[in-house]
């Protein structure tokens, strides 16, 4: 009886850890939202939260591939010296802003409500942002790239509905096009940011 | 008052009649998926409109932050009862525009929460019809309608004070001079005993600080870390209208997975 207790529990926990190699986009979320509040309710130093919030977007997010989608038509026109000095660039800019916006929150409460698989790529979490004195309930969705089932990357945070990846891609292109098409211009705004 | 007014709305018609024609001063085309195919919303006049949008950030900076601030020290349920009366007045723009719209249910609904919430709820100060299962629906105006008949955006463009706008929106925001904003004819246009045009103004400017002071954060947050605001601004506004005339609330429906894919097959 005890062998066959001790297969059983072990049928089992073999069973979770496979599982646990196909990360579900809810849990993803739900990870991330709870490892981001409790460094955000810490008594650290802002610098210290800033580097812990930023190994999390390293981590989760996919920041090679929201840079690319920023670019618009223009990914299209530029060579590989300036794809490379763009995504280093994206890089830095994604988590200065990214870090930037979440620090001024001391315990956001967002609670993931369902989830919607597009197809075998994207799969979007619909989560809240709870209201507090200050601020209404925000609605916050979350575009998941599950291209790599093992490893979900978060693509796009629409917020109430608006894109922040668009918005980003929009303001971008924006600077290029006001520049003659001139790629050069939209890496000297993101190196001006950066010195900010 | 009322001559002013006309003033005003001969000089928006002549922007408009001017702006719709379009111009070549800085055009920028801004490319959208709609779920019928393409279309394009024009910035007209773009770098006038940059002008008057730095201006509009100077009064925001100057007046409206800090009145925003200001309302956001009295208590919660003053500033909740404020906001849910102007929602409720907001009623008598939405419920037309449901019909126009075919939304005969959420006119019911409409209806029957301007009734409850201005009576029950003394002049909608008290959200009793929600109690009732009368939950609140979007709000609507004539902008939005025309957007459904089929309307195009025409040109974006900024006004000073009232901001960004397209020549759609802004041709709907008269019809609501013209007579399709009950709150503005009993106030403006029919002087009556119980209310005057002060009321109207008033209950505007509340809107726009109660609409302020609940995004206190989200502006402060949006305009440190834009590389170009006013890029920024306009793609929300965009966005947002897009959201609304498509009375879409799920946002698988509102994002074209277009862009996406075509970066995944580079």
């Amino acid at each position: 009886m005890k062998l066959i207790k001790f297969f059983l529990f072990f049928f089992i926990v073999l069973n979770l850890s496979n599982q646990s190699f196909s990360k579900d986009p809810s849990a993803l979320i739900n990870e991330i939202v709870d490892e981001a509040a409790l460094i955000l309710s810490s008594e650290d130093p802002v610098e210290s939260k800033i580097i812990k919030l930023n190994a999390i977007a390293e981590r989760s997010v996919d920041i090679n591939g929201i840079g690319m989608y920023t670019l618009g038509k223009y990914r299209k026109s530029i060579d590989e010296e300036q794809k490379s000095k763009y995504q280093k660039l994206f890089r830095s800019y994604f988590l200065k802003s990214f870090s930037s916006r979440l620090v001024d929150y001391t315990n956001p409460r967002i609670n993931v409500v369902s989830q919607k698989k597009i197809n075998d790529k994207y799969t979007i979490v619909n989560s809240v942002l709870e209201a507090t004195s200050k601020r209404p309930q925000v609605k916050i969705d979350w575009r998941i790239y599950t291209k790599n089932p093992d490893r979900p990357l978060i693509r796009d945070l629409i917020v109430e509905g608006l894109s922040l990846a668009r918005t980003q891609k929009e303001e971008f292109n924006s600077i290029i096009q006001n520049n003659d098409g001139n790629i050069n211009a939209l890496f000297k705004t993101l190196e001006e940011f950066l010195i900010k | 008052m009322n001559k002013p007014i006309t003033v005003f709305i001969i000089l928006l018609f002549s922007l408009i009649s001017t702006v719709s024609h379009g111009g070549d001063d800085g055009n920028l085309k801004l490319k959208e998926n709609d779920k019928n195919g393409k279309y394009e919303v024009t910035d007209c006049f773009e770098k006038v409109n940059r002008g008057i949008f730095g201006f509009n950030q100077v009064l925001d900076k100057i007046i409206f932050k800090p009145l925003a601030k200001g309302y956001r020290m009295f208590p919660q349920p003053i500033r909740s009862g404020t906001s849910n009366a102007l929602s409720n007045l907001s009623n008598v723009v939405t419920i037309p525009n449901n019909i126009l719209q075919g939304q005969f249910k959420d006119a019911g609904v409409n209806s029957a929460r301007f009734l409850v919430n201005s009576t029950l709820g003394i002049v909608g100060i008290f959200d009793v019809a929600s109690y009732y299962g009368l939950n609140k629906r979007d709000k609507e105006d004539y902008g939005q309608t025309l957007g459904v008949w089929g309307a195009g955006e025409g040109c974006y463009f900024v006004l000073p004070v009232l901001g960004p706008t397209t020549v759609r929106d802004s041709i709907g925001s008269l019809v609501n001079i013209f007579g399709g904003d009950a709150w503005y004819n009993v106030t403006v246009v029919n002087d009556t005993k119980h209310f005057s045009e002060r009321d109207y103004y008033a209950s505007r400017l509340m809107s726009g600080i109660d609409f302020r002071a609940k995004n206190i954060e989200s502006f402060d947050n949006l305009e440190k870390n834009s590389v170009d605001l006013y890029a920024s601004v306009r793609s929300l506004y965009i966005q947002d209208r897009k959201r609304k005339i498509g009375n879409i609330d799920k946002t698988t429906e509102t994002l074209s997975d277009d862009d996406w894919e075509e970066l995944d097959s580079q």
